[in-house]
């Protein structure tokens, strides 16, 4: 067959179906993780305002430009929003569209399950931000402390809606972890052995193991606050032998893995990009994957340092002190790794390096700050204070928004077609930079002079103005670069130059495929040869290729965990709407008990029906055909 | 472009059984969340024991025997299970369509004591906390037993319905993997909240 005759059969196997009900049937890994990305940029901007009103609230003492209520709302949604409905999901999107043409895959494992979940997030997010506009937002803080939320304080729907938000995200982020383990251990190309597998999908890897580990804890514990509240459990009341610190073991001991969930796939966005820009692969290779996969160990062992002023016993905190300290070397490891990879090779200073290189300095401050906060003495002095919240922004929008954006402009032209505009790009990162250092580094003056997080005023005696105009005035910057970026991937989306495969001359396999890939990613599916997937072709006339996965048929190849050798080929399934309904099924219930209990019986049959209806083959599916064609070869056996 | 063939695949199976398929590594993802969750609940059990001196709190001890039929049952629906998976990787369908039928009555009997074992537990959710975590243990595996009726029963549907493919096979055989990890779990759960006040 002619590369244009497979072409065309691929193109037709492999089809996204057009019209609504097409549209809303589509499994392909990369228009799901496309939509993802979309909803959780917007979800992000919409907590980026909130931050800004809050920031203009606090721009002078005594303003009342915000009221306490609608600041104890912003402030909760704005947190609850960047954690669960930005950063995590945009996280494994990244994932979801990038990791199956790393690995050189046909498709993302359990495709209808990943469009099921995306539907799922997004009716979540959809939930929140509508409780907030009537006036019934979460208003306790994004790690919603009993007993301020539970039933005695907590009045009316609003931690109800907190709740729920987290099991909507909670389904869709364990079920794409699990779709992403799957990929990785068992859909590599073959030759992608587990010492070749890209950095990248390593700590996507990691990250998805650290979800499946520690989002079942706020599963729990969110439940049992709603039952706290809906039933009358009493996990969290004192008075009935409840008790209030559980809730933050139970949320901490997830909550602290977060940071890293959020965290370690930034490291491999900051790998691909210092690779692809000093053209040569990452220095220290074993030593890098071994600290992704510490960083995934150690973060479960740390969660107790946030609750370092709430009476527990000494030689625990230390113990927690000591663990807190120990992270910091794999995170060191990697940083001096990058280090020596830019040292030794020659940077080609793009946006995307750009946006690398600020995260390794405003992360480095935000890790020094870390292990202050180790600390448990001057924790005490500092904590539920603006040096906090400086942290963790230092932290996260440094270790984890800098490398996203970073790999915004390096992957846009893949996911597009279109290169964003470098000018723009450069002054979006240098707008981005200042402002953000603007706005957090006073805060750590702000803390240290002791203003505790969460007022929605303060005194003009406190003295606390000045910094705090400052803080403002950057975070009005910081929002500007964001406007640049919005406004710069718009114009670009539709004039931007076209991008070739490789625009950067980039290190792994997704610059193989054409910009945007096709529905079915590889032509041919590679063998892969080394590290580099793209820079092992170099000079290579004919790489070497898989042959005999059939055309027609959504037929995937399977390969070993470990040695990615090929064992067997396997079909998957067809665009379907089931896993749509489904999701409204799922999220009606979600939204219904919040209410009452009866949710759940009057859930279960259009529940079944819906799990049923996707299960179900079609015989007009070609999965099914695919299937009958296969079995016809040899008669089923045992029905002879 | 032009390409060399290096591996041809045309001829290996279209299917595989446990670790080398797909779809076991998909319900061992769901089964290690599915089993942290036991865990942790479990964890919460004996957390919230520590808060108070007595267990259960001024209440009665729950009673054990519909439980421990329960027991009984489950274990012993092992062998049919096990007899459903073999026949599935002997892809023997009239084999794996009988024992998968035996299985789903168990399943169906089974939920129907677990219906009389919230009677026996001699406490309602909002008593106490011990009250609230000893229901919740119990519904968290009442609804994983559901859950897998369900699931066996449509499967039975199917391959009586439709012809059983390669792939069937394989889902048959991962479903008795899930019957395994629901039955596994069922052994800590039942000495957590019908032995355990006893002892504590």
């Amino acid at each position: 067959m002619t590369d244009e005759a497979l072409h065309r059969q691929l193109a037709d196997t492999w089809y996204n179906p057009a019209g609504l009900v097409g549209r809303l049937s589509i499994v392909d890994h990369k228009v799901i993780a496309r939509r993802y990305i979309v909803t959780a940029f917007t979800f992000f901007s919409i907590a980026g305002v909130l931050a800004a009103l809050m920031r203009l609230q606090l721009a002078f003492p005594d303003n009342h430009f915000l009221t306490a209520d609608q600041y104890n709302q912003f402030f909760t949604v704005h947190g609850t929003a960047m954690m669960f409905l930005f950063a995590v999901p945009v996280m494994e999107a990244m994932g979801v569209y990038l990791v199956p043409i790393m690995i050189g895959t046909r498709a993302i494992a359990f495709p209808r399950l990943n469009a099921y979940s995306y539907y799922v997030y997004l009716f979540g997010g959809v939930m929140l931000f509508t409780a907030l506009f009537v006036n019934s937002g979460p208003d306790v803080g994004w790690f919603s402390y009993v007993p301020l939320a539970g039933p005695d304080f907590g009045p009316g729907k609003r931690p109800d809606f907190w709740a729920q938000l987290i099991t909507f995200t909670e389904v869709a982020g364990l079920a794409v972890a699990v779709e992403l383990a799957a990929t990785i251990l068992k859909t590599r190309a073959p030759g992608m052995t587990v010492s070749r597998i890209p950095l990248f999908v390593w700590a996507m890897l990691v990250m998805a193991f650290m979800v499946i580990f520690a989002m079942p804890s706020v599963v729990l514990s969110s439940t049992f606050l709603l039952l706290d509240r809906l039933v009358g459990t009493q996990f969290y009341n004192p008075a009935e032998g409840g008790d209030a610190l559980l809730w933050q073991h139970l949320f901490w001991f997830f909550g602290h893995p977060e940071v890293y969930i959020i965290f370690v796939p930034a490291l491999g966005m900051v790998s691909s990009i210092i690779a692809t820009f000093t053209g040569r692969p990452i220095f220290g290779y074993p030593a890098m994957v071994s600290s992704l996969v510490a960083t995934g160990f150690i973060g479960f062992g740390l969660w107790v340092h946030h609750m370092f002023a709430t009476g527990l016993p000494q030689l625990g905190l230390t113990y927690f002190t000591a663990a807190s300290m120990i992270i910091s070397i794999p995170s060191g490891v990697q940083i001096f790794c990058w280090i020596v990879s830019l040292w030794r090779g020659q940077p080609r200073y793009a946006t995307p390096l750009l946006f690398v290189l600020g995260f390794v300095a405003i992360f480095v401050l935000g890790g020094l700050t870390g292990v202050t906060l180790a600390s448990t003495p001057f924790d005490l002095q500092v904590h539920d204070t603006y040096y906090v919240v400086a942290h963790f922004h230092y932290v996260l929008l440094g270790g984890a928004v800098f490398p996203l954006i970073g790999g915004v402009y390096f992957w846009f032209p893949k996911m597009t077609g279109r290169m964003l505009d470098e000018r723009l790009g450069k002054w979006n990162f240098w707008i981005f930079f200042i402002g953000f250092n603007t706005t957090f580094f006073p805060q750590h003056l702000l803390g240290l002079h002791g203003m505790p997080r969460r007022v929605y005023t303060y005194p003009a005696s406190s003295g606390w103005g000045t910094l705090n105009l400052i803080s403002t005035a950057g975070a009005m910057l910081l929002a500007m670069g964001g406007l640049l970026l919005l406004f710069n991937v718009l114009r670009s989306v539709r004039r931007g130059a076209v991008a070739p495969a490789d625009p950067w001359g980039g290190e792994g396999l997704e610059w193989t495929v054409p910009s945007p890939p096709p529905a079915y990613n590889f032509l041919h599916v590679p063998v892969v040869e080394g590290r580099s997937g793209n820079w092992d072709r170099r000079g290579n006339e004919a790489p070497p290729v898989v042959t005999g996965i059939k055309a027609d048929c959504r037929e995937v190849l399977i390969t070993t965990v470990t040695a990615a050798e090929a064992d067997h080929k396997t079909i998957y399934p067809d665009p379907s709407i089931w896993p749509f309904l489904c999701s409204v099924v799922t999220s009606a219930f979600f939204i219904g008990s919040i209410f009452t209990p009866w949710a759940l019986p009057v859930a279960i049959p259009p529940l079944a029906i819906t799990l049923i209806g996707w299960f179900w083959p079609k015989r007009s599916d070609r999965s099914t055909q695919c299937d009958l064609a296969n079995n016809r070869l040899e008669p089923l056996r045992g029905e002879a | 472009m032009t390409t060399r063939a290096a591996i041809d695949v045309a001829e290996l199976p279209d299917h595989a059984f446990g670790p080398r398929g797909l779809i076991w590594w998909g319900t061992v993802g769901f089964m290690v969340i599915e089993g942290s969750m036991f865990v942790i609940a479990i964890v919460v059990y004996f957390y919230l024991r520590l808060k108070v001196h007595q267990w259960p709190p001024s209440l009665p001890d729950p009673f054990i025997g519909i439980a421990t039929a329960n027991l009984a049952l489950v274990l012993l629906s092992c062998i049919p299970n096990m007899l459903a998976k073999r026949a599935a990787e002997r892809y023997d369908a009239p084999g794996a369509r009988l024992w998968l039928a035996v299985l789903t009555v168990i399943g169906v009997v089974n939920l129907v004591l677990r219906g009389l074992e919230y009677t026996q537990l001699n406490c309602r959710w909002g008593d106490n906390a011990y009250a609230s975590i000893t229901w919740v243990l119990l519904s968290m595996h009442t609804i994983h037993v559901a859950t897998d009726v369900v699931d066996s029963a449509v499967l039975l549907a199917l391959v009586s319905l439709q012809p059983v493919t390669n792939r069937r096979f394989v889902d048959l055989s991962e479903n008795s993997l899930y019957w395994y990890f629901i039955v596994a779990w069922w052994i800590p759960i039942y000495l957590i909240i019908f032995l355990a006040p006893r002892w504590l």
